[in-house]
């Protein structure tokens, strides 16, 4: 059959979100590939520049629908280093478990789509079911079940609520006993295995010179996690293995996720056995100094980076945000070429594109 | 009394009732058109005749019995899915039969919906198409015979038409002609695919399915529902052609192109495949028809290997035969919950390099059994 175009989004159940993927195919075989993104741009960068640095958090939480209290945290960080701030101990403790939560809330939430992707509408029920545990106890923490709006400048908006630790160690046990049940679901699926095993092999050179980070480059092989290598917060102090799987396709993808839903729920049972007592906030001055800040964090899909340069007004002179997923999905034609039509469902999927982050 | 005699009977009845007022008419009239009367109610009168018209209504109350049966299908699919699914299932519309008019609602909406034929498709092809594959997958389900006496292969003198499994499958095997038909004059890519997966994934499943269909008629001599069910009166095919019955599932899960195997409707990747362009109640139609041919799957699967109709007396065989399709029809739907689907290429292995082979082996067991005087 004569090589053709197909577009796959910007409205395409293979999309999460609103992107396009443009691939060349001969018969079912793809030959070329090619992302576009930007059909979702909302200048987010630009708004920041007439926000004042706390109006900013909710914006900062409207980048990412999947994983919005990294992103809010992020922006929290990136500012008390530009501002000097030094963040109450407890406020950090409680930072780490609620993030980690968000990660395996993110987490469940990619599995879900990739198993729905993959045609089983069982994982995507059970995945969104088990997600509910962890998005009730941020809600209960927060207010709000998506958009968290939690951390501040120099701590976190209140304190935990009061059978906070019982609510965390409970659901984290219950999500251990789902993990079992999740790899007995997919691992000891055969179909499962046939459809990722050897698909969309990213090697480890080409995943870090196309700078991958996150799941992703962890799933090829590289041991490079931002929580290990240049910790932040209250990370050095917990003790934790950032999961690493050495085979590079999509099966190793998707065990290096299941893993990191493991290490999150060991780290939260530690954050929350040594949160101390004491303040959770301290007050941020008004305006910022004349300077710069800079926060990288191991976002649930990667590293994220945010820059901020101060004017001493209350307002950021500039704000950059540098998104996991903008990159990442460049190794898009790496991955793609030489597999079939059904496999791009597959090797997207793997690369969890939330495109609020992308396309800022 | 059988389903033919008890038409023959209704259909008799009303002809001479209109045939009284006739008759009537004939005498008060001139005697030019009064003969004409009378030869007009007797041809009305005839053997032939009232036998045409009465393996016509056979055929209504054939569809109509299984259309109802289609609605309780989807009923059940969704309450099973819910189960497994951990939530309910349809449970609001007919609250006090446990959702089961949901399945009206939904025909409801789509009935309501805009029927859209975009401006560049072909329009011959894109509205035969539906027409081709409803109606073939409609004649295959009258096809059906619940027992002896219920199906529309009885008839008066003997106890059935003699291939009549054989023209249930001919017309299960139109579809995909009709997918390929529309994914190609849809105008549109994923359409397209879809058609040629179709097509492919047919012409590959069809064979072993037709090869483990030979084992059976060769154990039990016969091309028809009543022959091979009889056959099955000491022990079902299923436990001699073990194999056979697997591979049969398997092959009648891909025909029917449901889960496991339903890459020319493959949501995630050809947004909805051959059916993308079909919007309304078009939709809802091919949506029955996939249903329908489910029922038709388990049907054949429990007439074939599962024994038919027969069953302890406790109740009418009837009851036995829809009781074990729909057995069948839930692992099927137990396989399409719990699976994932697989890719093109894998789809052609398995069929050719896994289920061809074992099929050929159960022919050969069949072929064996057969000789050794076995059946």
């Amino acid at each position: 059959m004569a090589e053709m175009w197909i577009n796959m989004g910007p409205q395409h159940p293979m999309t999460h979100g609103l992107w396009n993927l443009r691939i060349k195919v001969d018969g079912e075989t793809i030959v070329d590939a090619e992302p576009e993104v930007g059909y979702l741009h909302r200048g987010i960068e630009k708004l920041c520049e007439d926000r004042t640095y706390t109006q900013i958090i909710p914006i900062a939480d409207r980048l990412c629908y999947g994983a919005s209290l990294a992103w809010s945290h992020l922006y929290c960080m990136t500012v008390e280093d530009l501002m000097g701030i030094e963040v109450p101990e407890r406020a950090e403790y409680i930072r780490v478990a609620a993030l980690e939560m968000q990660r395996i809330a993110s987490h469940l939430m990619w599995l879900a789509a990739y198993a729905a992707d993959l045609g089983a509408m069982i994982g995507f029920i059970y995945s969104m079911r088990d997600r509910e545990v962890f998005i009730d106890i941020l809600q209960a923490l927060s207010g709000s079940r998506i958009t968290y709006n939690f951390p501040r400048i120099g701590g976190v908006a209140h304190d935990v609520y009061p059978t906070f630790e019982r609510d965390t160690l409970r659901a984290c046990g219950y999500m251990e006993k789902k993990l079992k049940e999740y790899e007995d679901l997919y691992e000891g699926s055969k179909v499962f295995m046939m459809r990722n095993e050897g698909v969309g092999v990213l090697k480890k050179q080409d995943a870090m010179n196309l700078g991958v980070t996150g799941p992703s480059l962890r799933a090829s092989g590289v041991k490079y996690d931002i929580r290990k290598d240049m910790p932040y917060s209250v990370y050095p102090e917990i003790d934790f293995e950032p999961a690493t799987h050495p085979d590079c396709d999509c099966y190793s993808r998707f065990k290096v996720r299941m893993d990191e839903m493991y290490q999150s729920c060991r780290i939260i049972r530690q954050a929350v056995a040594k949160m101390p007592k004491g303040k959770w906030r301290v007050l941020a001055p008004r305006n910022g100094p004349v300077g710069t800040g800079i926060g990288r964090v191991e976002d649930p899909r990667g590293e994220g980076m945010m820059y901020v340069v101060g004017n001493g007004t209350d307002r950021p002179y500039r704000l950059k945000i540098r998104s996991p997923i903008f990159v990442s999905v460049s190794a898009a034609p790496k991955m793609l070429i030489g597999y079939k039509v059904a496999d791009v469902v597959a090797i997207m999927g793997g690369l969890d594109m939330c495109i609020g982050e992308t396309d800022r | 009394m059988n389903l033919f005699e008890f038409c023959f009977g209704i259909i008799h009845w009303l002809v001479d009732l209109v045939n009284h007022l006739w008759y009537w008419l004939g005498d008060h009239l001139p005697w030019v058109f009064g003969d004409f009367f009378d030869w007009a109610g007797d041809l009305a009168r005839s053997h032939g005749n009232i036998a045409f018209f009465a393996i016509m209504a056979e055929v209504v109350i054939m569809v109509v019995i299984a259309l109802v049966n289609v609605l309780n299908f989807i009923w059940i699919d969704r309450k099973w899915m819910g189960r497994m699914f951990d939530f309910y299932g349809p449970y609001y519309v007919g609250y006090r039969i446990g959702g089961w008019l949901q399945n009206l609602a939904d025909g409801i909406k789509l009935f309501v919906k805009e029927i859209i034929t975009p401006t560049k498709v072909d329009k011959i092809g894109f509205l035969l198409g539906p027409v081709i594959f409803v109606a073939s997958s409609v004649l295959a389900l009258a096809t059906i015979q619940f027992s002896p006496r219920f199906g529309v292969f009885t008839n008066g003198i003997d106890t059935g038409v003699s291939a009549s499994l054989l023209i249930a499958f001919a017309f299960f095997a139109i579809a995909p002609f009709a997918i390929l038909v529309m994914g190609w004059s849809s105008n549109n890519k994923y359409t397209l695919i879809g058609g040629l997966r179709s097509a492919a994934q047919m012409m590959s499943y069809e064979i072993p399915m037709l090869l483990c269909v030979a084992s059976v008629f060769l154990l039990a001599g016969d091309f028809s529902f009543m022959g091979v069910v009889s056959a099955q009166h000491d022990v079902w095919f299923a436990i001699p052609l073990v194999i056979g019955f697997f591979v049969f599932l398997t092959c009648m899960v891909a025909e029917v192109e449901i889960q496991p195997f339903d890459l020319p409707e493959a949501e995630a990747e050809l947004v909805e495949g051959w059916t993308t362009e079909y919007p309304g109640f078009r939709f809802g139609l091919f949506m029955m028809t996939s249903y329908m041919r489910g029922y038709i799957g388990g049907a054949l699967v429990t007439a074939l290997f599962l024994g038919g109709w027969q069953g302890p007396a406790l109740i009418p065989d009837e009851f036995w035969f829809l009781i074990k399709a729909y057995l069948v029809f839930l692992v099927i739907e137990w396989m399409r919950w719990s699976n994932m689907r697989v890719r093109v290429d894998q789809l052609l292995n398995i069929g050719w390099k896994r289920l061809m082979p074992l099929a050929v082996l159960n022919l050969l067991i069949a072929v064996a059994l057969k000789t050794m005087g076995w059946f």
